[in-house]
Protein backbone atom coordinates (compact mmCIF):
# COMPACT_ATOMS: atom_id res chain seq x y z
CA UNK A 1 0.00 0.00 0.00
CA UNK A 2 2.45 2.70 -1.42
CA UNK A 3 1.10 5.66 0.77
CA UNK A 4 2.57 8.12 -1.85
CA UNK A 5 -0.07 7.34 -4.40
CA UNK A 6 -2.86 9.33 -2.86
CA UNK A 7 -5.60 7.39 -5.01
CA UNK A 8 -7.29 4.83 -1.97
CA UNK A 9 -6.95 1.95 -3.65
CA UNK A 10 -10.24 0.12 -3.93
CA UNK A 11 -10.35 -3.45 -3.69
CA UNK A 12 -13.33 -5.46 -4.76
CA UNK A 13 -14.83 -7.72 -2.34
CA UNK A 14 -13.57 -10.71 -3.93
CA UNK A 15 -9.84 -9.20 -3.91
CA UNK A 16 -10.47 -8.23 -0.21
CA UNK A 17 -12.17 -11.25 0.97
CA UNK A 18 -8.70 -12.97 -0.94
CA UNK A 19 -6.51 -11.14 0.88
CA UNK A 20 -8.10 -11.74 4.06
CA UNK A 21 -8.10 -15.08 3.40
CA UNK A 22 -4.71 -15.59 2.46
CA UNK A 23 -3.32 -13.49 5.63
CA UNK A 24 -5.49 -15.68 7.86
CA UNK A 25 -4.90 -19.00 6.04
CA UNK A 26 -1.26 -18.22 5.68
CA UNK A 27 -0.98 -17.37 9.26
CA UNK A 28 -3.19 -19.80 11.52
CA UNK A 29 -2.64 -22.61 9.42
CA UNK A 30 -1.57 -24.76 12.04
CA UNK A 31 -3.27 -23.55 15.42
CA UNK A 32 -4.53 -24.83 19.09
CA UNK A 33 -7.50 -23.53 20.70
CA UNK A 34 -9.26 -24.33 23.74
CA UNK A 35 -13.15 -23.94 24.12
CA UNK A 36 -16.64 -25.21 25.16
CA UNK A 37 -18.82 -26.43 22.26
CA UNK A 38 -22.26 -25.40 21.49
CA UNK A 39 -24.95 -25.46 18.23
CA UNK A 40 -23.05 -29.31 17.44
CA UNK A 41 -24.64 -30.83 14.70
CA UNK A 42 -24.01 -33.92 12.36
CA UNK A 43 -25.79 -34.08 9.21
CA UNK A 44 -25.61 -36.53 6.80
CA UNK A 45 -22.48 -35.55 5.11
CA UNK A 46 -20.85 -37.24 8.49
CA UNK A 47 -19.10 -33.79 8.67
CA UNK A 48 -19.32 -32.51 12.47
CA UNK A 49 -20.56 -28.77 12.64
CA UNK A 50 -19.86 -26.60 16.00
CA UNK A 51 -19.26 -23.04 17.50
CA UNK A 52 -16.48 -22.84 19.55
CA UNK A 53 -17.11 -20.03 22.09
CA UNK A 54 -15.77 -18.67 25.91
CA UNK A 55 -17.30 -15.73 27.77
CA UNK A 56 -16.51 -12.94 25.26
CA UNK A 57 -16.41 -14.81 21.74
CA UNK A 58 -17.25 -17.46 19.63
CA UNK A 59 -16.25 -19.12 16.24
CA UNK A 60 -17.58 -21.60 13.87
CA UNK A 61 -15.78 -24.27 13.60
CA UNK A 62 -16.65 -27.89 11.25
CA UNK A 63 -14.22 -31.02 11.19
CA UNK A 64 -14.96 -33.32 8.34
CA UNK A 65 -16.04 -37.01 8.06
CA UNK A 66 -12.68 -38.06 7.13
CA UNK A 67 -11.18 -36.48 10.45
CA UNK A 68 -14.29 -37.68 12.35
CA UNK A 69 -13.42 -41.18 11.89
CA UNK A 70 -9.95 -40.69 14.03
CA UNK A 71 -12.42 -39.35 16.76
CA UNK A 72 -13.17 -41.66 19.52
CA UNK A 73 -15.23 -40.18 21.56
CA UNK A 74 -18.62 -38.04 20.17
CA UNK A 75 -18.67 -34.17 20.84
CA UNK A 76 -21.29 -33.11 22.90
CA UNK A 77 -22.26 -29.74 23.60
CA UNK A 78 -21.18 -28.22 27.10
CA UNK A 79 -18.11 -30.05 26.18
CA UNK A 80 -14.99 -28.31 27.29
CA UNK A 81 -12.13 -29.15 24.60
CA UNK A 82 -8.87 -28.29 23.14
CA UNK A 83 -8.88 -28.84 19.73
CA UNK A 84 -6.44 -28.47 16.65
CA UNK A 85 -6.79 -26.99 13.47
CA UNK A 86 -6.31 -24.32 10.70
CA UNK A 87 -8.30 -21.26 10.26
CA UNK A 88 -10.28 -20.71 6.57
CA UNK A 89 -12.14 -18.26 5.14
CA UNK A 90 -15.34 -19.11 3.68
CA UNK A 91 -16.04 -16.27 0.69
CA UNK A 92 -19.59 -17.09 -0.42
CA UNK A 93 -20.48 -15.95 2.96
CA UNK A 94 -17.58 -13.65 3.82
CA UNK A 95 -17.47 -15.62 6.89
CA UNK A 96 -14.11 -17.25 8.65
CA UNK A 97 -14.41 -20.15 10.39
CA UNK A 98 -11.71 -23.43 12.08
CA UNK A 99 -11.59 -26.31 10.28
CA UNK A 100 -10.11 -28.87 12.98
CA UNK A 101 -8.37 -31.97 12.67
CA UNK A 102 -7.71 -33.05 16.14
CA UNK A 103 -10.21 -32.70 19.14
CA UNK A 104 -9.82 -34.05 22.61
CA UNK A 105 -11.74 -33.29 25.77
CA UNK A 106 -9.87 -31.07 28.22
CA UNK A 107 -9.49 -32.75 31.60
CA UNK A 108 -10.36 -36.22 30.65
CA UNK A 109 -8.42 -37.96 27.84
CA UNK A 110 -10.65 -38.33 25.23
CA UNK A 111 -10.12 -42.08 24.98
CA UNK A 112 -11.21 -42.29 28.53
CA UNK A 113 -14.62 -40.04 27.76
CA UNK A 114 -15.28 -42.44 24.52
CA UNK A 115 -14.99 -45.51 26.53
CA UNK A 116 -17.27 -43.93 29.00
CA UNK A 117 -19.77 -43.04 26.22
CA UNK A 118 -19.24 -46.13 24.49
CA UNK A 119 -20.48 -47.94 27.97
CA UNK A 120 -22.97 -45.96 28.91
CA UNK A 121 -24.83 -46.53 25.58
CA UNK A 122 -24.13 -50.32 25.65
CA UNK A 123 -25.20 -50.78 28.98
CA UNK A 124 -28.54 -48.94 28.08
CA UNK A 125 -28.95 -51.27 25.42
CA UNK A 126 -28.55 -54.04 27.94
CA UNK A 127 -24.93 -55.57 26.38
CA UNK A 128 -23.88 -55.84 29.81
CA UNK A 129 -26.38 -57.71 31.72
CA UNK A 130 -25.39 -60.09 33.82
CA UNK A 131 -28.70 -61.99 32.94
CA UNK A 132 -28.14 -62.55 29.46
CA UNK A 133 -24.43 -64.10 29.84
CA UNK A 134 -23.53 -67.69 29.25
CA UNK A 135 -21.56 -69.79 31.95
CA UNK A 136 -18.66 -71.35 31.28
CA UNK A 137 -18.61 -74.56 29.73
CA UNK A 138 -17.84 -77.74 32.35
CA UNK A 139 -14.74 -79.20 31.35
CA UNK A 140 -14.40 -77.08 28.07
CA UNK A 141 -12.52 -79.61 25.33
CA UNK A 142 -12.16 -77.56 22.23
CA UNK A 143 -11.01 -74.07 22.27
CA UNK A 144 -10.90 -71.14 19.93
CA UNK A 145 -8.19 -68.60 20.50
CA UNK A 146 -9.07 -65.42 18.69
CA UNK A 147 -5.40 -63.50 18.80
CA UNK A 148 -2.41 -62.33 17.25
CA UNK A 149 -0.59 -65.58 16.42
CA UNK A 150 2.89 -64.41 17.00
CA UNK A 151 1.94 -62.40 19.88
CA UNK A 152 2.48 -62.40 23.79
CA UNK A 153 -1.00 -63.48 24.24
CA UNK A 154 -0.94 -66.80 22.55
CA UNK A 155 2.65 -67.83 24.39
CA UNK A 156 1.70 -67.08 27.73
CA UNK A 157 -1.96 -68.89 27.25
CA UNK A 158 -0.24 -72.23 25.76
CA UNK A 159 2.66 -72.09 28.50
CA UNK A 160 0.03 -72.38 30.99
CA UNK A 161 -2.24 -75.14 29.16
CA UNK A 162 0.91 -77.03 28.67
CA UNK A 163 2.53 -76.31 31.69
CA UNK A 164 -0.87 -78.11 33.01
CA UNK A 165 -1.15 -81.24 31.07
CA UNK A 166 -4.59 -79.92 30.43
CA UNK A 167 -5.69 -82.32 27.66
CA UNK A 168 -7.73 -79.59 25.03
CA UNK A 169 -7.97 -79.08 21.87
CA UNK A 170 -7.21 -75.16 20.97
CA UNK A 171 -7.83 -73.68 17.54
CA UNK A 172 -5.90 -70.05 17.19
CA UNK A 173 -7.70 -68.02 15.32
CA UNK A 174 -5.40 -65.32 14.07
CA UNK A 175 -6.40 -61.81 13.73
CA UNK A 176 -4.92 -58.32 14.08
CA UNK A 177 -5.29 -57.03 17.62
CA UNK A 178 -4.48 -53.64 16.84
CA UNK A 179 -4.85 -50.88 14.81
CA UNK A 180 -7.66 -49.52 12.53
CA UNK A 181 -8.70 -52.95 10.77
CA UNK A 182 -8.39 -55.12 13.36
CA UNK A 183 -11.82 -54.42 15.67
CA UNK A 184 -13.42 -55.80 12.07
CA UNK A 185 -11.03 -58.49 11.77
CA UNK A 186 -11.96 -59.85 15.36
CA UNK A 187 -16.01 -59.25 14.61
CA UNK A 188 -15.75 -61.39 11.68
CA UNK A 189 -13.60 -64.22 13.40
CA UNK A 190 -16.59 -64.22 16.05
CA UNK A 191 -19.05 -64.88 13.53
CA UNK A 192 -16.96 -67.46 11.29
CA UNK A 193 -16.03 -69.34 14.78
CA UNK A 194 -19.68 -69.14 15.57
CA UNK A 195 -20.23 -70.09 12.09
CA UNK A 196 -18.14 -72.59 11.14
CA UNK A 197 -16.55 -74.32 14.39
CA UNK A 198 -17.42 -76.83 17.31
CA UNK A 199 -16.05 -75.23 20.21
CA UNK A 200 -17.09 -74.75 23.42
CA UNK A 201 -15.47 -71.65 24.55
CA UNK A 202 -14.12 -68.58 22.48
CA UNK A 203 -11.04 -66.83 24.18
CA UNK A 204 -10.33 -63.55 22.96
CA UNK A 205 -7.34 -61.77 24.08
CA UNK A 206 -4.17 -59.75 23.77
CA UNK A 207 -1.42 -59.23 25.65
CA UNK A 208 -0.48 -55.49 27.30
CA UNK A 209 -0.37 -52.32 25.53
CA UNK A 210 -1.61 -48.33 26.07
CA UNK A 211 -4.95 -47.79 25.64
CA UNK A 212 -4.46 -47.14 22.05
CA UNK A 213 -3.18 -50.13 21.44
CA UNK A 214 -6.03 -52.04 23.19
CA UNK A 215 -8.75 -49.46 21.36
CA UNK A 216 -9.81 -52.03 19.16
CA UNK A 217 -11.29 -54.18 21.77
CA UNK A 218 -13.37 -50.71 22.71
CA UNK A 219 -15.17 -50.87 19.96
CA UNK A 220 -19.31 -51.29 19.40
CA UNK A 221 -19.38 -53.46 16.70
CA UNK A 222 -16.74 -56.21 18.46
CA UNK A 223 -19.03 -55.50 21.77
CA UNK A 224 -22.30 -56.54 19.44
CA UNK A 225 -20.38 -59.70 18.29
CA UNK A 226 -19.39 -60.94 21.52
CA UNK A 227 -22.78 -60.30 22.61
CA UNK A 228 -24.21 -62.49 19.77
CA UNK A 229 -21.97 -65.08 19.89
CA UNK A 230 -24.23 -67.95 20.95
CA UNK A 231 -20.64 -69.51 22.34
CA UNK A 232 -19.54 -68.12 25.35
CA UNK A 233 -17.00 -65.45 24.84
CA UNK A 234 -14.25 -65.61 27.92
CA UNK A 235 -12.28 -62.32 27.09
CA UNK A 236 -8.66 -61.59 28.02
CA UNK A 237 -7.10 -57.87 27.07
CA UNK A 238 -3.80 -56.53 28.36
CA UNK A 239 -2.96 -56.83 31.89
CA UNK A 240 -4.89 -56.76 35.30
CA UNK A 241 -5.57 -52.82 35.53
CA UNK A 242 -7.24 -53.01 31.74
CA UNK A 243 -10.42 -52.87 31.35
CA UNK A 244 -11.94 -52.85 27.78
CA UNK A 245 -15.68 -52.93 26.82
CA UNK A 246 -14.74 -56.31 25.18
CA UNK A 247 -14.35 -57.47 28.78
CA UNK A 248 -17.75 -55.67 29.75
CA UNK A 249 -19.57 -57.29 26.76
CA UNK A 250 -17.72 -60.79 27.46
CA UNK A 251 -19.65 -63.82 29.45
CA UNK A 252 -16.26 -64.10 31.39
CA UNK A 253 -13.44 -61.69 32.15
CA UNK A 254 -10.13 -62.77 32.93
CA UNK A 255 -7.19 -59.88 33.95
CA UNK A 256 -4.66 -61.61 31.86
CA UNK A 257 -4.31 -64.33 28.77
CA UNK A 258 -2.43 -66.25 31.64
CA UNK A 259 -5.54 -66.23 33.55
CA UNK A 260 -7.58 -66.96 30.80
CA UNK A 261 -5.85 -70.49 30.43
CA UNK A 262 -6.28 -71.05 34.06
CA UNK A 263 -9.30 -70.54 34.25
CA UNK A 264 -9.83 -73.40 31.88
CA UNK A 265 -7.55 -75.69 33.74
CA UNK A 266 -8.42 -74.68 37.43
CA UNK A 267 -11.63 -76.96 37.37
CA UNK A 268 -10.13 -79.87 35.64
CA UNK A 269 -7.57 -79.63 38.09
CA UNK A 270 -9.69 -79.69 41.13
CA UNK A 271 -11.84 -82.38 39.89
CA UNK A 272 -8.69 -84.60 39.75
CA UNK A 273 -7.51 -83.64 43.09
CA UNK A 274 -10.70 -84.76 44.00
CA UNK A 275 -10.40 -87.79 42.25
CA UNK A 276 -7.53 -88.99 43.45
CA UNK A 277 -8.49 -88.55 47.10
CA UNK A 278 -11.70 -90.63 46.98
CA UNK A 279 -8.95 -93.47 45.33
CA UNK A 280 -7.19 -93.25 48.42
CA UNK A 281 -10.17 -93.13 50.58
CA UNK A 282 -11.73 -96.14 48.84
CA UNK A 283 -8.48 -98.09 49.00
CA UNK A 284 -7.78 -97.07 52.02
CA UNK A 285 -11.40 -97.74 53.41
CA UNK A 286 -11.51 -101.40 51.94
CA UNK A 287 -8.00 -101.98 53.41
CA UNK A 288 -9.44 -101.16 56.93
CA UNK A 289 -12.73 -103.48 56.42
CA UNK A 290 -10.38 -106.40 55.54
CA UNK A 291 -7.84 -105.75 58.28
CA UNK A 292 -10.83 -105.49 60.83
CA UNK A 293 -12.02 -108.68 59.35
CA UNK A 294 -9.12 -110.35 59.53
CA UNK A 295 -8.66 -109.71 63.28
CA UNK A 296 -12.18 -110.55 63.63
CA UNK A 297 -10.91 -113.71 62.19
CA UNK A 298 -8.30 -114.26 64.35
CA UNK A 299 -10.20 -114.13 67.50
CA UNK A 300 -12.10 -116.57 66.24
CA UNK A 301 -9.86 -119.12 65.37
CA UNK A 302 -8.41 -118.46 68.45
CA UNK A 303 -11.34 -119.54 70.73
CA UNK A 304 -12.66 -121.95 68.09
CA UNK A 305 -10.02 -125.06 68.23
CA UNK A 306 -9.16 -127.68 65.72
CA UNK A 307 -10.35 -131.09 67.00
CA UNK A 308 -6.59 -132.67 65.23
CA UNK A 309 -5.55 -130.21 68.17
CA UNK A 310 -7.59 -131.32 70.85
CA UNK A 311 -6.34 -134.41 70.34
CA UNK A 312 -2.90 -133.38 70.35
CA UNK A 313 -3.16 -131.76 73.36
CA UNK A 314 -4.60 -135.14 74.94
CA UNK A 315 -1.69 -137.12 73.83
CA UNK A 316 0.76 -134.15 75.25
CA UNK A 317 -1.58 -134.19 78.90
CA UNK A 318 -1.26 -137.80 78.66
CA UNK A 319 2.40 -137.86 78.14
CA UNK A 320 3.47 -135.20 80.54
CA UNK A 321 1.36 -137.14 83.30
CA UNK A 322 2.95 -139.96 82.37
CA UNK A 323 6.40 -138.23 82.64
CA UNK A 324 5.15 -136.73 86.10
CA UNK A 325 4.51 -140.49 86.66
CA UNK A 326 7.75 -141.73 85.92
CA UNK A 327 9.82 -138.49 87.61
CA UNK A 328 7.48 -139.25 91.03
CA UNK A 329 8.43 -142.91 90.81
CA UNK A 330 12.15 -141.93 90.55
CA UNK A 331 11.75 -139.58 92.99
CA UNK A 332 9.96 -142.05 95.67
CA UNK A 333 12.45 -144.55 94.58
CA UNK A 334 15.71 -142.04 95.41
CA UNK A 335 14.25 -141.28 98.37
CA UNK A 336 13.49 -144.61 99.87
CA UNK A 337 17.10 -145.32 98.53
CA UNK A 338 18.47 -142.50 100.53
CA UNK A 339 16.74 -143.24 103.51
CA UNK A 340 18.01 -146.74 102.98
CA UNK A 341 21.54 -145.46 103.26
CA UNK A 342 20.96 -142.82 105.91
CA UNK A 343 19.91 -145.89 108.01
CA UNK A 344 22.77 -148.11 106.88
CA UNK A 345 25.34 -145.33 108.01
CA UNK A 346 23.56 -144.31 111.21
CA UNK A 347 23.54 -148.36 111.68
CA UNK A 348 27.38 -148.66 111.29
CA UNK A 349 27.97 -145.57 113.12
CA UNK A 350 26.22 -147.27 116.21
CA UNK A 351 27.41 -151.11 114.93
CA UNK A 352 28.80 -153.06 118.14
CA UNK A 353 31.98 -153.76 116.15
CA UNK A 354 33.14 -150.10 117.01
CA UNK A 355 32.68 -151.14 120.86
CA UNK A 356 35.61 -152.01 121.95
CA UNK A 357 38.40 -155.01 120.55
CA UNK A 358 37.33 -158.25 122.75
CA UNK A 359 33.88 -157.47 121.64
CA UNK A 360 34.89 -157.44 118.15
CA UNK A 361 37.01 -160.12 118.70
CA UNK A 362 33.98 -162.34 120.07
CA UNK A 363 32.14 -160.94 117.31
CA UNK A 364 34.92 -161.80 114.68
CA UNK A 365 35.09 -165.53 116.20
CA UNK A 366 31.19 -165.66 116.17
CA UNK A 367 31.23 -164.34 112.63
CA UNK A 368 33.18 -166.59 112.00
CA UNK A 369 31.33 -169.48 112.79
CA UNK A 370 28.25 -168.01 111.99
CA UNK A 371 30.06 -167.63 108.30
CA UNK A 372 30.57 -171.44 108.31
CA UNK A 373 27.18 -172.15 109.53
CA UNK A 374 25.88 -169.38 107.06
CA UNK A 375 28.19 -171.07 104.25
CA UNK A 376 27.12 -174.76 104.43
CA UNK A 377 23.53 -173.88 105.26
CA UNK A 378 23.59 -171.90 101.80
CA UNK A 379 25.51 -174.71 100.18
CA UNK A 380 22.65 -176.72 101.16
CA UNK A 381 20.58 -174.15 100.11
CA UNK A 382 22.04 -173.72 96.82
CA UNK A 383 22.25 -177.54 96.32
CA UNK A 384 18.53 -178.04 96.72
CA UNK A 385 18.19 -174.83 94.74
CA UNK A 386 19.69 -176.53 91.51
CA UNK A 387 18.33 -179.55 91.84
CA UNK A 388 15.02 -177.66 91.99
CA UNK A 389 16.22 -175.76 88.88
CA UNK A 390 17.06 -179.47 86.84
CA UNK A 391 13.58 -180.72 88.11
CA UNK A 392 11.67 -177.89 86.44
CA UNK A 393 13.74 -177.82 83.31
CA UNK A 394 13.46 -181.93 82.76
CA UNK A 395 9.48 -181.26 83.14
CA UNK A 396 9.88 -178.61 80.23
CA UNK A 397 8.44 -180.25 77.29
CA UNK A 398 11.70 -179.21 75.26
CA UNK A 399 14.08 -180.93 77.81
CA UNK A 400 12.31 -184.00 77.38
CA UNK A 401 12.16 -183.49 73.16
CA UNK A 402 15.84 -182.94 73.78
CA UNK A 403 15.98 -186.54 75.41
CA UNK A 404 14.44 -188.34 72.33
CA UNK A 405 11.04 -187.84 72.74
CA UNK A 406 8.89 -186.17 70.22
CA UNK A 407 5.35 -184.81 70.42
CA UNK A 408 2.61 -186.18 67.30
CA UNK A 409 0.00 -183.99 67.14
CA UNK A 410 -3.02 -184.23 64.48
CA UNK A 411 -3.56 -182.16 61.25
CA UNK A 412 -4.85 -180.20 60.79
CA UNK A 413 -6.68 -179.87 64.15
CA UNK A 414 -3.14 -179.88 66.13
CA UNK A 415 -4.26 -181.94 69.00
CA UNK A 416 -1.61 -183.69 70.65
CA UNK A 417 -2.21 -187.27 70.58
CA UNK A 418 -1.95 -189.35 73.52
CA UNK A 419 -4.32 -192.15 71.90
CA UNK A 420 -3.49 -194.11 68.61
CA UNK A 421 -6.89 -195.26 68.38
CA UNK A 422 -8.28 -191.70 67.81
CA UNK A 423 -6.12 -191.44 64.51
CA UNK A 424 -7.79 -193.07 61.45
CA UNK A 425 -5.40 -194.95 58.68
CA UNK A 426 -3.89 -192.71 56.11
CA UNK A 427 -4.39 -189.31 58.19
CA UNK A 428 -1.53 -186.73 58.18
CA UNK A 429 0.25 -186.13 61.60
CA UNK A 430 2.85 -183.68 62.92
CA UNK A 431 5.57 -185.06 64.36
CA UNK A 432 7.53 -182.21 66.69
CA UNK A 433 10.88 -182.99 67.54
CA UNK A 434 13.65 -181.41 69.88
CA UNK A 435 14.97 -179.78 66.62
CA UNK A 436 12.04 -178.98 63.78
CA UNK A 437 9.65 -181.21 62.58
CA UNK A 438 8.00 -184.19 60.57
CA UNK A 439 5.19 -184.83 58.80
CA UNK A 440 4.01 -187.85 58.39
CA UNK A 441 0.77 -190.03 57.50
CA UNK A 442 -0.55 -192.99 59.39
CA UNK A 443 0.19 -196.78 57.57
CA UNK A 444 -0.91 -198.94 60.46
CA UNK A 445 -2.28 -198.26 63.99
CA UNK A 446 -1.48 -200.70 67.19
CA UNK A 447 -3.67 -200.29 70.28
CA UNK A 448 -2.21 -201.34 73.55
CA UNK B 1 -25.55 -83.52 29.87
CA UNK B 2 -22.07 -84.87 30.19
CA UNK B 3 -21.53 -82.77 33.51
CA UNK B 4 -25.03 -84.06 34.62
CA UNK B 5 -23.57 -87.52 34.64
CA UNK B 6 -19.87 -86.93 36.03
CA UNK B 7 -21.59 -84.78 38.82
CA UNK B 8 -23.87 -87.87 39.54
CA UNK B 9 -20.79 -90.06 39.31
CA UNK B 10 -19.02 -88.10 41.46
CA UNK B 11 -21.47 -87.84 44.20
CA UNK B 12 -22.33 -92.01 44.13
CA UNK B 13 -18.52 -92.32 44.49
CA UNK B 14 -18.56 -90.17 47.68
CA UNK B 15 -21.25 -92.22 48.97
CA UNK B 16 -19.26 -94.78 48.68
CA UNK B 17 -16.01 -93.79 50.08
CA UNK B 18 -18.45 -92.42 53.08
CA UNK B 19 -19.68 -96.27 53.26
CA UNK B 20 -16.91 -97.87 53.27
CA UNK B 21 -15.15 -95.69 55.69
CA UNK B 22 -17.68 -96.10 58.19
CA UNK B 23 -16.96 -99.66 57.86
CA UNK B 24 -20.26 -100.90 58.53
CA UNK B 25 -21.22 -102.84 55.96
CA UNK B 26 -20.34 -106.88 54.94
CA UNK B 27 -17.34 -107.83 53.48
CA UNK B 28 -19.59 -108.87 49.95
CA UNK B 29 -20.86 -105.19 50.28
CA UNK B 30 -17.70 -103.66 50.77
CA UNK B 31 -15.99 -105.64 47.93
CA UNK B 32 -19.43 -104.53 46.05
CA UNK B 33 -19.16 -100.82 46.63
CA UNK B 34 -15.29 -101.00 45.80
CA UNK B 35 -15.75 -102.85 42.63
CA UNK B 36 -18.61 -99.87 41.77
CA UNK B 37 -16.17 -97.09 43.33
CA UNK B 38 -13.26 -98.19 40.94
CA UNK B 39 -15.48 -98.18 38.04
CA UNK B 40 -16.80 -94.59 38.79
CA UNK B 41 -13.13 -93.36 39.07
CA UNK B 42 -12.27 -94.84 35.89
CA UNK B 43 -15.41 -93.19 34.16
CA UNK B 44 -14.32 -89.93 35.74
CA UNK B 45 -10.57 -89.89 35.06
CA UNK B 46 -11.76 -90.87 31.52
CA UNK B 47 -14.00 -87.95 31.23
CA UNK B 48 -11.66 -85.75 32.39
CA UNK B 49 -8.91 -86.98 29.89
CA UNK B 50 -10.83 -87.46 26.96
CA UNK B 51 -9.83 -85.05 24.86
CA UNK B 52 -5.88 -84.67 24.10
CA UNK B 53 -3.94 -82.11 23.40
CA UNK B 54 -3.49 -80.32 20.60
CA UNK B 55 -2.71 -77.12 19.08
CA UNK B 56 -3.83 -75.88 15.56
CA UNK B 57 -3.27 -72.78 13.34
CA UNK B 58 -6.56 -71.30 11.51
CA UNK B 59 -4.90 -70.61 7.73
CA UNK B 60 -7.57 -68.69 5.51
CA UNK B 61 -7.01 -70.33 2.12
CA UNK B 62 -7.37 -68.50 -1.47
CA UNK B 63 -10.06 -69.87 -1.69
CA UNK B 64 -11.86 -68.42 0.97
CA UNK B 65 -11.85 -71.61 2.57
CA UNK B 66 -10.01 -72.55 6.04
CA UNK B 67 -7.54 -75.49 7.22
CA UNK B 68 -5.86 -76.28 10.34
CA UNK B 69 -2.36 -76.59 10.34
CA UNK B 70 -0.38 -77.88 13.40
CA UNK B 71 0.44 -74.26 15.64
CA UNK B 72 4.20 -73.65 16.63
CA UNK B 73 5.41 -70.44 18.31
CA UNK B 74 8.01 -68.62 16.66
CA UNK B 75 10.78 -68.87 19.59
CA UNK B 76 9.76 -72.44 19.81
CA UNK B 77 11.26 -72.76 16.33
CA UNK B 78 13.93 -71.00 16.84
CA UNK B 79 14.82 -72.98 19.82
CA UNK B 80 15.21 -75.92 17.81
Amino acid sequence: MPPENKTPQVYSVSELTENIQTLLEDHFDFVWLEGEISNFSRPASGHYYMVLKDENAQIRAVMFRLQTRYLKFLPENGMKIVAQGRLTVYAPRGEYQIILDYLEPMGVGALALAFEQLKKKLASQGVFDKEIKKPLPFLPQRVAVITSPTGAAIRDFLKIIRRRFANMEIIVVPVRVQGEESTADMVEAMDWVNRELNVDVIILTRGGGSIEDLWAFNREELALAIRKSRIPVVSAVGHEIDFTIADLAADFRAPTPSAAAELLVVEKETLLHRLEDMRNRLISGLGRKLKGLNQDLDHLSKRVKDPRKRLDDSWMRLDEIHNRLTRLMDLIVRDRKNRLSMEKRSLLLHSPLNVSASIKQRLDFQRTAIGHAMNSCLGEKQMSLSLLEKRIKDLSPLSILNRGYSITRSLPEKIVLRDASVVKKGKQVQVLLAKGALECRVEKRESE
Amino acid sequence: MAEKKFEKAMQRLEEIVKGLEEGDLSLEDSLKSFEEGMKLLKFCSNKLEEAEQKVTLLVKQGDGKHTQVPFKLEEENNAE
